[in-house]
This record gives C-alpha cells, structure tokens and sequence, in this order.
C-alpha cells in the first residue's frame, strides 16, 4: 500500500506541501509527487482540497480467528509486594472494555501474595493469574517477559493493557516484539469498534502536539500501556469473588540482575520547563509560608513550583523558579496562577500554556486576560480547599460503593 | 568491543502543530533535528570508548535525508556509520523498526547497543526494547549512569518511578538512556570535517537478509487510523460563586478535559 | 546578505554559534556579575577544535587563516565581549610564536596551544608604556645560559590564568628601536608572579592581572627570534591581531542590535509596538547600516591579509578603528532604544555597552590608530602611489 497523487485531479495547489512532516512531497511538472521519503503516515490526505491524495489498495491480509483469542487482561505491577495503583485503573478501562466485548477481565500478576490477587479480584478483576516465584521479587526484564508471553500464548487473550511505569514501558515491548504484535504505548483513550470489535487506541505524538487513533487489526493481543492517574479505578466490590490460577514460573533466568534498590525522595524539583502542571506564586501571597502551600498542591498533582519576578525578588523562592521575560518560559499543560497580577512580563513566559487558571483577590488583574479560567478569590481560601476536594476525589475512588 | 547506536532524525517537535480545521500537521520550516535523547546515547557511547576502548557506530533507519543525522553524529566523534533506507522499511511502526534496526545490528556485531529512551515525535519508547528481544539479549532501560565496564558484564543505575536500581547485565546488552545520564558535547571543528568527507554505507532490506513480510507496512502490526487536534484550549470562563462552589467548578472543568485524576 | 564563505568558513561559523548559544548566552550575566574567567567555556571551545584554527596542521592545528579567526571570534562576540576577549587573547599571545618562533619551540608549544590545554597571553604593555610602547622598561639581561628577567607588566589578558606569556622585554638600552627582545615565559616558573585580578568596567570575564619578574630566570633558548627584534615581534603581532578586535566589535554590535529589535518589536507604548515609531526605525537603520559597513569591511581586510599582503598594518588599522568605534555607537543606542529596561542589569544590554568601550582603547587606541594610518598614508604618498 502507498499514497499517491492522482495527476488528473491535482491543481497544483501546492496545499499538501507543508503538511507533511517528512519533506516527502515535491512539485514535478507542475503537479504534486510523493517522492521516496514518504512514510505513508497519510497526514497529507485531508490536505488536499480536491481529494487528488490517496492511498492505494491494502494487500488482503489474512483475517484472525475472532474465536481463538478472548479476554481482557491487566499485567498488575508491583513493587516490594505492593500492587501499584495504576492496575487498579486498569481494571477501571478494562472491565469498560471487557463489558464491550462480552469477554473476562482477568489480572496477571508476579511478585506478590495471594492478598494481592484477592484485591485485584475486589477491584474488578474476573481471573488471577498469579506467580509468586522469587525471581519475581526484584523488576528484570526478561523472567517477566517471558512468563508473561508464555500466558499469553496459552490464553490467548484479544487485549493485553499494562501501565506505562518504568517497568511497564521496559518489559512490555518485549512481549510485543516476541509475540508478534502490535503495542500502542502511552494511551489516553481506549475503546472497542462496536462492528470489528478492534480496539481503538488513542495515544499523543509529536510532543502532545497532535492525538492519533492507533489500530492494530490483523495481530493479536491488541497490546496498549496507559500512563497512572489518566484512567479511573473501577468499583470497588467488598464481597467480590474470582479464580486465582497460581503459575510457578520454575524455568525463569535472567541476564540481568539487580545489586541494590535506591529509593528517592523526590523533592519539588520537577524541570520546570518539563512540568505538565506548574503551580506559580506572585506578590499576593504576601508571605513566603504561601510557598508551602503552592508547593503541597504541587506535590498532589505532580508538578512543578513558579514563580513571578515579585516573588523572587522578595526572597520568598529561589530565582530557578521564576517564569517571565528574565525568567523562564514555560509551557505546560496547566498553569496555576495565585496571586500574579499578570504583567506583561511575566505573561511573556506562560502565556503558551494549554489551560492557564488564575486566583486573585482583584477582578481586574490583568492575568484574568489570558486566563482560561478565572476564579475572583482569596487564594488562602481557594487553595486549600481544592486540596482538600483533590484529596477527597481520590479517596472516593477508593471507596466502597454501595 | 563494538557500540553501536540506534539514532532517529525527527523534526523539532516544539515546533510541530496541527491545523485544528483541517487535521493536518503544520510544518513550514520545522527543522529537522537528531532526536535529543540520541545525542545522550551517542556522547554515552563516546565516553565508553575514551574510558574503555572500542569503536562507536551508529545507524539510522529513514529517508535518505537520515544522512544528515548520521554526519552530525560522526562529527561528535563516532567512528563509523550507516543508513538503512528502503522504500520496503517506508510505514513501519515500531515492531517493523525494531525488527529492522535488530537486523543490521547482527550485520554490524555489537558488544554494547544504545539507544535513546524514546524518539520525541513518536515517544513511544519502544524501539530499544523491542530491539533487544528479536536480538535474544538482554536491556536495561532508562540507565542514568554506567557505573562500570568490567570484562564479563557491566553495572548501571536503572531509573525507576521513585529513585534507581543498580543492575548488572552481561554482555551483549541493550541499554537505553535517560537525559540524566550526561551532557552531550557539542561536535568538533575536526569532527565536521571527517563527517563531511565521510562515506556513509548505505544497506537496503537486503543488504540485512531482511524478511520482506516483516519490514515496511506489512510487517507493522498497529497501524494509524487518523489524527486530530488535541483538545483545543477552550474559551476564557470566570467560574463564580462561593469558594466552594468555584473550586468545585474547576475540578469540573479539569476533570472533563482528562487533565485531573 | 551572503558574505560568499566557504562551506569550511559556514561550518566554524555555525559550530561557533551553536557554542555561543548553548553555553555562552545563558553563562554570560553570571560570569560578568561574578567577574570569573570562563574555564567551562573555554574547554568547550578546546574539545571543539576552536584553538586549533590558527595554529598550522604541522604542529597539531587546522591551519586556517585570519577571516576564519574573525568569525569564530565575531560568533562569540555577539554572545559576550568577555569570553571572546579571552578566546582572543590567545592568538595574539600565540602570533610572536607562530611568526618568530623556531621549529623547535613550534614543536614544544603549539600542539597544547591547539588541543587547548594551554592557554597564552600577549605580555607589551606596562604602567609606563601603554601607547609609548617604546617606553618599556622590564629588561631582560642575560647570563651564561639564562635570561634574568625584571619588570612589571601592567593589565595583562588572561593574566594568571595563561601558561604560556609571550613577554617584549628591554635586552639593550642603548640600541633604541632594536634593544628589545621577545621571550616565551612559562606559568610556575620561580620569580613570576601575578599581580591582583583588576577590576573592570566590562568584560568582566576576562582575567586581567599584573605580571611580575623579580629576577626571574629564563632559559635562553626562550628568545623569539633574535636580539633586538622585540619591537617588530611586537608591530607585527598587533598588525595581525588588529582585525580580529574589529571581528569583536562587529560581533557585540550585532548582538546588541538584534537585543534592541528584540525589544522594540514587544515593547508597547501609546498603543503601538515602538519598532513602528519613525525615530525608533531610524535609530536600527543607523544600527544596521554600522554594521554591515564594519562587517563587509572586516571580512575584506582579512581576506586581504589571507592572500598573503606583506603591507597590512593601514588595512589592519583601518578595520580594527572602524568596527570599534561604531560599536560603542551601537551598543551605546541599543541601550536607549530599549530605554529603561535597556539601563537595568536584568537585560544583556548595558553590559555590551561596557563591554564595547574597551574595544576602542585596547591592542592600540584608536588615536594611536589614526597614527599608524596617518603614517601610511604619508609612506605611500612619499612613494608616489
């Protein structure tokens, strides 16, 4: 299969040229020409405003035995015998998925009491396969990945979904590879085709610039990793039962080993020009102690801590966090603006941010210009209390549901 | 000892955007760079070999335009380089790459591979992996040292969620590196000018005995359906009312725009 | 517009920006603010082969001439007067070793000097002797196999920071213009020692110290050339260096000028960004009028100087004068077109600004320019030409 110009249609408009990322169309005679650096990505198609790009027939490709692979599974992670959140949000998709498909939702999990498959079944979870073989009580690749290949070879189950952590996003393209199948890593949205009952898997590329729907149609497992806290935990049922399958995992080796664990206490030292969240303080904090705050919040969502000129200038945070013209620019997903007036020197470093919200006791502080969204208030009042309702949201997720 | 590195030539993303109206991407004048965590596994492999000897080459699957990539990375001091290029590899999703990459590695022989922990357009951290697994070697992913090169194995400290392991591997094995790792060095006048008279080899599928059903398109099992915009920043909102009630709001608001969990 | 370089010439010409840009810009208000010498810099610029442009491939280096000089130094200029001083200083320190040196000494020193492990200085001037160059008065006496030097240098770049100094000393009083001699003195050797770092006006970076030789002694094979050249060791050497300051000024203008564009394009005031004011617009057009006339001039005397011209120093004079003296110009106006914030610290403005000055006092006045040019022009009226 490839995209072609068709000549007749082509006006030689020249529309499609920037549209590709690959420098791969070039005007010949006058018309368009895709040349060899195309990478039949097919972004140039909606380009064309005479629909003269179009892809070429796809070979027949052999179809799958729907009935040979069934079920959703989870590869539950865990870490010194705990079950990582992320799986329980797993389960929350996966049961949405399993549902669709009318199939079981079954965990797997290596490395952890039976406890924890007891869990993973309260959570959602049909079927536990569960291996708690020593090998499996420090992360290397390939006993996982080969333990888990095998199952899937075994089981055969249509989708295979596990969080995309530092041992998610290390072994799992393993089993891919090895399986021969398709993973779509990083997926903010997964859902089933109701007619070819193929998962959608939509993902972010190019930086979060731009969101592509990913298939993989002709290959089984569907394979996709999922990022923590982009997905919800399902319900939580007390009294919920399952199967436990226990695996033994006897002939697992490894070429690798792991000497030492170093665990880190990650101060609020998130790159602040990597940070998705950003978290910034201006003069109407009035008080370095407004910092502790800013910084708890920041520390519940992950981000990282700003702030305005002012507020270094006072001395109440260290000038590596300020965002301005002789500052940082910065460009997160979401900028949390306490108590910044919002002069144009400061606005110069985050104005680009996808979601700007802005808190400040004056309804005429510029900053609300560019707010996404404004909130008129007390920042001492609004802060805490969206910790607290933060806080509370979560825990409710993992409360249970009568 | 060879050390081979696996590098990308991606285009600046910072830069890339898509047209909301019509779903294309926009990319007057994005440069096209060498993606930046490869510039980390080169100057690593660089500084292997200063300490421990060996030769570094370094290879790229890509349009013939992936040359560039190559001659910057030779110009920091690698030693040797090549370019896989095919129309055959065109459409390749990271199985068919890594199967790809995999293949010309066997060619090449390497004691230590390495690439970069993921490509900035595709972030799908994939490849090295993969890579690892049609070799039969093992990885360690997200290395953020190197700790030591000893005859029979080698000791890095692994990045993991909430600090590091320290991992010992034999040899041959598959490292991907973090930008935490070191400071790539910036090229060399010298280092330009042996890249610039440097003669690139060139390998198509069948210069690496590539099985032409697991390469291109048709050895991609995933496969783009479309593309769209991201969410598009929505119009500006005053959220009123008692505090309650406008924090409550704004994780509303947050909430159903995915951005809050 | 397209000066017609090279590919080799585009390539240093980049290399060097991208140094200037990843590591230059974002250090400089640090190292000027602390008044430190850029040793991180510098070994950037070694491990990019950037020490080895005017050494010759024989001894290690990639043999390039003046014009690539001037670039890389116009490159790190336009970044910062203080680090590129320092990357300068090193050829002019290298130029009496690369002119009068014997192959021996070519063999002992230049090789580091290339890899950069070794930086140089130019060591003329004194407290007495700053335009009266003839007026030095650290002497140089020998005995048996040995020089004993005496004397204090005044205001020395990369003074201390150096290894190797290239030193005009007093041999023979009384022989006038031929009584004095130049010598390579190495750092650590017993009786030389540095005075304090002076405190300057701009280029802050850049070390500059006092050297002091209190019956230091030197072996005599550390002569370059013979007895009495000192003064044309000395000439000759500033004759080659002279375009290179005019490469500085070309470079801090044009930074200063694309700081002021900058600002002026954002700057809103009565409703309009001030780039669109007439009196602004005037002010860049003057600006970059300067600049291209300095730019197009510099790269012209130094292709001169490539093609081997033995008459260099009007040219050289014509160049270095030019390009400083509208360099103070520039920077002096960028300052203004961007007002107050152009005053404040916080923006790279006011320090090119300090900067710039020295560039018309150094490696010559530019009074003492005018002289070298006045004297030119007489010899060649004399000549009939």
């Amino acid at each position: 299969m490839s995209v072609i110009i068709n000549r007749d249609q082509c006006t030689g408009c020249e529309e499609c040229l920037t549209s590709c990322p690959f420098d791969a169309i070039e005007i010949r005679e006058g018309k368009a020409f895709i040349n060899e650096n195309c990478q039949i990505c097919m972004a140039c198609l909606s380009a064309c405003p005479e629909d003269a790009i179009i892809e070429t027939e796809k070979e027949e490709t052999a179809e799958i035995d729907a009935q040979e692979y069934k079920g959703v599974w989870v590869f539950a992670e865990q870490r010194e015998g705990n079950i990582a959140s992320v799986a329980f949000e797993l389960l929350g998709v996966g049961r949405k998925l399993a549902h669709d498909l009318n199939t079981e939702l079954s965990a797997v999990l290596f490395g952890a009491p039976e406890s924890g498959a007891q869990e993973l079944i309260r959570w959602g979870a049909d079927k536990v396969y569960l291996s708690n073989n020593p090998i499996f009580e420090t992360f290397n690749d390939e006993p996982y990945s080969e333990l888990l290949s095998s199952l899937i070879k075994e089981y055969h189950p249509e989708i295979v979904l596990a969080g995309a952590t530092a041992i998610g996003r290390s072994f799992i393209p393993r089993v891919a590879a090895k399986l021969v199948t398709g993973l779509t890593a990083d997926c903010t949205s997964l859902e089933i085709d109701k007619e070819t009952r193929n998962l959608f898997q939509i993902r972010p590329a190019f930086g979060g610039n731009i969101m592509a729907t990913i298939l993989c149609p002709n290959n089984r497992p569907q394979m996709a990793t999922v990022r923590p806290r982009v997905m919800k935990r399902g319900q939580y049922n007390e009294g919920r039962t399952g199967e436990i399958v226990h695996i033994s995992g006897e002939v697992l080796s490894s070429r690798t080993r792991v000497m030492e664990t170093v665990k880190e206490i990650s101060d609020i030292t998130v790159n602040l020009q990597e940070a998705e969240f950003i978290i910034s303080g201006g003069r109407g904090l009035g008080d370095p102690k407004g910092f502790k705050l800013l910084k708890e919040l920041a520390g519940l969502l992950g981000g990282a801590l700003g702030a305005s000129r002012a507020a270094v200038d006072e001395g109440w945070i260290s000038y590596s966090h300020q965002v301005g013209q002789t500052g940082k620019t910065v460009c997160p997903k979401i900028y949390i603006a306490c108590g910044i007036s919002g002069a144009v020197q400061h606005l110069v470093g985050m104005q680009s941010s996808d979601i700007i919200v802005a808190i400040n006791k004056n309804p005429d502080a510029p900053i609300f210009n560019v707010a996404t969204y404004g909130i008129v208030g007390d920042l001492y009042e609004i802060i805490p209390l969206l910790i607290k309702k933060i806080k509370e949201m979560r825990e409710t997720g993992k409360t249970v549901n009568r | 000892m060879n050390i081979v590195v696996c590098i990308k030539q991606v285009p600046d993303t910072a830069e890339v955007k898509i047209n909301p109206e019509t779903n294309t991407l926009i990319r007057d004048g994005v440069p096209s760079i060498i993606n930046p965590f490869d510039l980390h596994a080169i100057e690593a492999a660089l500084q292997i070999k200063e300490k421990d000897g060996g030769k570094v080459i370094v290879i790229t699957m890509g349009p013939p335009q992936a040359e560039n990539a190559l001659r910057d990375a030779l110009s920091m001091g690698a030693d040797d380089a090549v370019l896989l290029t095919d129309r055959a590899f065109a459409g390749s999703d990271t199985w068919a790459t890594s199967y790809t990459l995999s293949r010309a590695v066997k060619k090449i022989g390497a004691d230590i591979i390495i690439c970069g922990k993921q490509a900035i357009d595709g972030d799908t951290a994939q490849v090295g992996p993969e890579m690892a697994e049609f070799l039969n070697i093992p990885h360690v992913a997200y290395v953020k040292k190197v700790e030591d090169i000893k005859a029979d194995f080698l000791r890095v400290q692994r990045m993991m969620d909430s600090g590091y392991d320290i991992v010992e591997s034999t040899f041959p094995v598959l490292l991907t590196v973090v930008k935490e790792i070191n400071e790539p060095r910036l090229p060399s006048l010298k280092g330009k000018m042996a890249a610039k008279k440097a003669v690139i080899k060139k390998w198509t599928s069948s210069d690496i005995g590539a099985d032409e059903d697991k390469i291109g398109l048709k050895g991609s099992p995933t496969q783009v359906k479309n593309i769209f915009a991201p969410q598009a920043k929505t119009d500006r909102k005053m959220l009123n009312g008692t505090p309650e009630e406008q924090v409550e709001a704004l994780i509303q608001e947050l909430r159903s725009l995915k951005c809050l969990s | 517009m397209d000066y017609f370089l090279t590919e080799d010439q585009l390539m240093i010409k980049e290399l060097t920006r991208q140094i200037a840009e990843e590591k230059v810009i974002p250090a400089r208000h640090e190292l000027d603010e602390k008044e430190e010498f850029p040793w991180e810099i510098m070994k950037v610029l070694a491990q990019s082969d950037l020490f080895s442009l005017f050494i010759p491939e024989e001894y290690g280096g990639l043999g390039r001439g003046c014009l690539e000089l001037c670039i890389a130094v116009e490159e790190l200029s336009r970044a910062c007067l203080g680090v590129s001083t320092s990357y300068a200083a090193n050829a002019l320190g290298t130029s009496p070793i690369l002119l009068y040196g014997s192959d021996e000494q070519k063999k002992k020193y230049l090789p580091d000097i290339a890899a950069g492990k070794r930086l140089v200085a130019f060591a003329l001037t004194e407290a007495n002797a700053g335009s009266d160059a003839g007026g030095i008065q650290t002497t140089a006496r020998l005995e048996g196999n040995e020089y004993v030097v005496n004397g204090t240098k005044q205001w020395i770049t990369n003074g201390g920071e150096a290894e190797i100094y290239t030193i005009i000393a007093i041999t023979d009083r009384a022989k006038g213009a031929r009584g004095a001699s130049a010598f390579i003195v190495e750092k650590g050797t017993p009786h030389f020692s540095f005075g304090k770092k002076e405190k300057k006006m701009g280029i802050r970076a850049s070390a500059t110290r006092e050297l002091i030789f209190d019956n230091c002694r030197i072996p005599k094979d550390n002569i370059l050339g013979k007895e009495g050249m000192g003064f044309i060791v000395a000439m000759k050497t500033l004759d080659n260096s002279r375009t290179g300051v005019g490469a500085q000024g070309v470079g801090v203008a044009q930074g200063a000028f694309e700081e002021a564009v900058k600002f002026a394009r954002q700057r809103v005031q009565f409703g309009h960004p001030i780039i669109s004011f007439q009196a602004v617009q005037h002010m860049l057009a003057d600006m970059a009028i300067d600049i291209e006339a300095a730019r197009a001039l510099v790269y012209s005397v130094a292709r001169y100087i490539d093609s081997g011209a033995k008459e260099i120093s009007k040219e050289s004079a014509i160049a270095k004068v030019f390009a400083t003296d509208l360099a103070m110009r520039v920077t002096t106006n960028a300052v203004q077109v961007m007002g107050g914030s152009g005053y404040m610290r916080e923006y790279p403005v006011e320090k090119m600004m300090r900067d710039a000055k020295i560039l018309q006092i150094y490696e010559g006045t530019n009074q003492i320019q005018r002289n070298v040019i006045g004297q030119a022009l007489i010899k060649e009226a004399a000549k009939g030409k």
